[in-house]
């Protein structure tokens, strides 16, 4: 590419030819474009495109990898789908993740963020210290869990050692999902943590030395300017957040959880793993696809909200 | 209560997070260095540190193997990241052509479709044309992104006209004026895009579950789940050498690059 466009020019003597010269550098910039764009363009098509309107074509079919038939069925996939409870729970449980996950994320986010304005020596170091676990390995962190839970591992020592009574954590259903997305709020915090930061800096510093003249309190001032200014980047924040829930939670949830699949009981399946599973154990591609449908209008329906809120003029 | 008090507050607050947030890391690295005797003790120095658990991770098994795959997959991804989606973002913020809008649209909203979506037809796609178990099969889905496309076509708005017209006008051929005016222009975007490119891929765990097979290709992630969750179960001492193997080298490009990370963290977060 880069040497068909140098070719075009090169046998030009700039000064010498001036009015050819105009007609060729549109002729050249038109050929740049499209030479450029040709590999591009057949990316997103082969590879991002057709694979997504394939997908919601495959949920239509009854699409077994083993067997050579793969009948259509309509609509068959999705009535199967919301008639299993395992996709319910799973459904049930990503929400769970959601609600805890996201609260949690934002809410300790912008407390650290909060925490952090209000020092001045040694705020880098802190920062690096929070940020730390956002920029390293998923798989790597969510091992080091199951091992600081594990039945005798450092927590429950711990535990035991204060005379407290030991926990199951990721043996026990009503724990370990809990534990799952601690993991994962201990490592997005970094992340909200900076954009908060970032947040807060766009806050105009008159407001707060208004305040202070009229002998408003922390919390008045954090109340009334604050919260509302800091509005659309909370609301990044969450749909952010929520978005990554959904998608990331997989990896996390497959390392941590005792049977690699969302147990015990089902009680840490979420709609990703529930998909992997059916796709890639049962080889039941047709199910699977329909509930990849599902997932998507669930993060298209996150988007729109975050649009529709986020357009919305925010008056200073 | 005085400002001092208010002080000592926020820095004990702060402290005890930092805590919480570093000492995970401490306890893998903790019981990396344990002998299995060892391993359930609760002291973070280990009596008799040793390295005999890394030596038998790269000895015994696939680590090396693994570690190097993951390298490769990175690099070799988050080139090809940086150089098309710059490349495309440069054409759409500074060409005037026909299906510019549409492109750009079509390109957009691949980012409101979910990579789950597409794994179904992606490993048909590969079982078909024998994209699986290889280099082409991990790399294939993940060679552009609409994300750096957006992020690069906004910081390529910001670079006047008349630079590149001025270019032009030396005689300059495109490509030229892309790679020497364009790109220095926006250095900071790109870094910050070669940075979460190669951490997100560094990290990527679902396609390469499905799409490798034999333990010689996999990367660093699949390898470690493989090997935690195999017949190493529960040898936390070599489970916990493997995690920082995978960890490490992260947090080490961290270190290096923290200033140019948070900025782009900041910069793509209120774009």
């Amino acid at each position: 590419m880069a040497d068909t466009s140098l070719e075009t020019n090169q046998p030009l003597k700039p000064k010498a030819k001036k009015p050819r010269s105009r007609l060729t550098l549109k002729q050249s910039k038109y050929m740049f474009v499209y030479l450029c764009l040709l590999v591009p363009l057949i990316f997103y098509v082969t590879i991002r495109f057709i694979p997504t309107l394939y997908t919601f074509n495959i949920g239509f079919h009854e699409w077994n990898i083993l067997s050579p038939e793969k009948p259509f069925v309509g609509m068959d996939n999705y009535v199967a789908l919301f008639q299993d409870p395992v996709f319910r729970k799973s459904l049930f449980n990503t929400f769970i993740f959601i609600a805890f996950g996201v609260t949690g994320q934002v809410v300790i986010g912008l407390g650290v963020a909060l925490l952090l304005q209000r020092i001045n020596t040694f705020v880098g170091i802190f920062r690096v210290i929070y940020f730390i676990p956002y920029v390293t390995s998923i798989v790597a962190v969510s091992w080091v869990f199951r091992w600081l839970f594990m039945n005798n591992g450092f927590v429950n020592e711990m535990l035991t050692n204060l005379g407290l009574p030991a926990q199951l954590f990721l043996n026990s259903p009503n724990q370990a999902i809990y534990i799952i997305i601690a993991t994962m709020v201990w490592q997005a915090l970094g992340f909200q943590m900076v954009i908060f930061l970032a947040g807060l800096e766009n806050i105009p510093k008159t407001f707060y030395e208004a305040a202070e003249v009229d002998g408003a309190s922390s919390w008045h001032k954090f109340k009334s300017i604050t919260l509302p200014l800091l509005n659309p980047t909370i609301v990044f924040s969450v749909v952010i957040g929520s978005i990554n829930f959904i998608q990331v939670s997989f990896t996390q949830v497959v390392n941590m959880s005792v049977d690699s699949a969302g147990g015990p009981l089902q009680s840490t399946l979420t709609i990703v793993v529930y998909i992997y599973q059916l796709a890639f154990r049962q080889f039941s591609m047709g199910m699977a696809s329909a509930a990849t449908v599902v997932l998507f209008l669930i993060v298209l329906a996150i988007t729109v909200i975050q649009m529709k809120v986020l357009s919305k003029k925010f008056d200073y | 209560m005085n400002k001092r008090a208010k002080s000592i507050i926020v820095y004990t607050l702060l402290i005890l997070g930092s805590i919480l947030m570093i000492f995970p890391f401490i306890w893998m690295v903790s019981t990396s260095l344990k002998t299995p005797l060892e391993v359930y003790s609760l002291s973070i120095i280990p009596d008799n540190p040793t390295f005999e658990n890394y030596r038998r991770i790269f000895q015994d098994t696939l680590f090396g193997k693994w570690f190097i795959n993951s390298l490769i997959i990175a690099v070799l991804t988050t080139i090809s990241v940086a150089f098309f989606d710059t490349l495309v973002g440069y054409i759409i913020a500074k060409f005037q052509f026909i299906g510019k809008t549409i492109i750009f649209i079509a390109i957009l909203s691949t980012l409101m479709v979910p990579t789950e979506m597409l794994i179904i037809p992606w490993y048909l796609m590969s079982s078909e044309f024998g994209w699986t178990d290889n280099y082409w099969g991990l790399l294939f889905p993940g060679l552009m992104t609409g994300f750096g496309v957006f992020l690069m076509k906004q910081f390529m708005q910001s670079i006047p006209d008349d630079l590149l017209d001025a270019a032009r006008v030396d005689g300059l051929g495109e490509f030229k004026i892309f790679w020497k005016i364009a790109i220095p222009q926006v250095w900071p975007a790109i870094s910050a895009l070669c940075i979460f490119t190669f951490l997100s891929n560094w990290n990527a765990f679902l396609w390469p579950l499905i799409v490798l097979e034999s333990p010689e290709i996999f990367t660093l992630p699949v390898g470690l789940s493989y090997f935690a969750s195999g017949e190493f179960e529960s040898r936390w001492e070599l489970i916990m050498a493997g995690a920082t193997i995978t960890a490490l080298p992260l947090i080490l490009v961290f270190f290096f690059l923290q200033k140019h990370i948070i900025k782009g963290i900041t910069l793509t977060g209120m774009k």
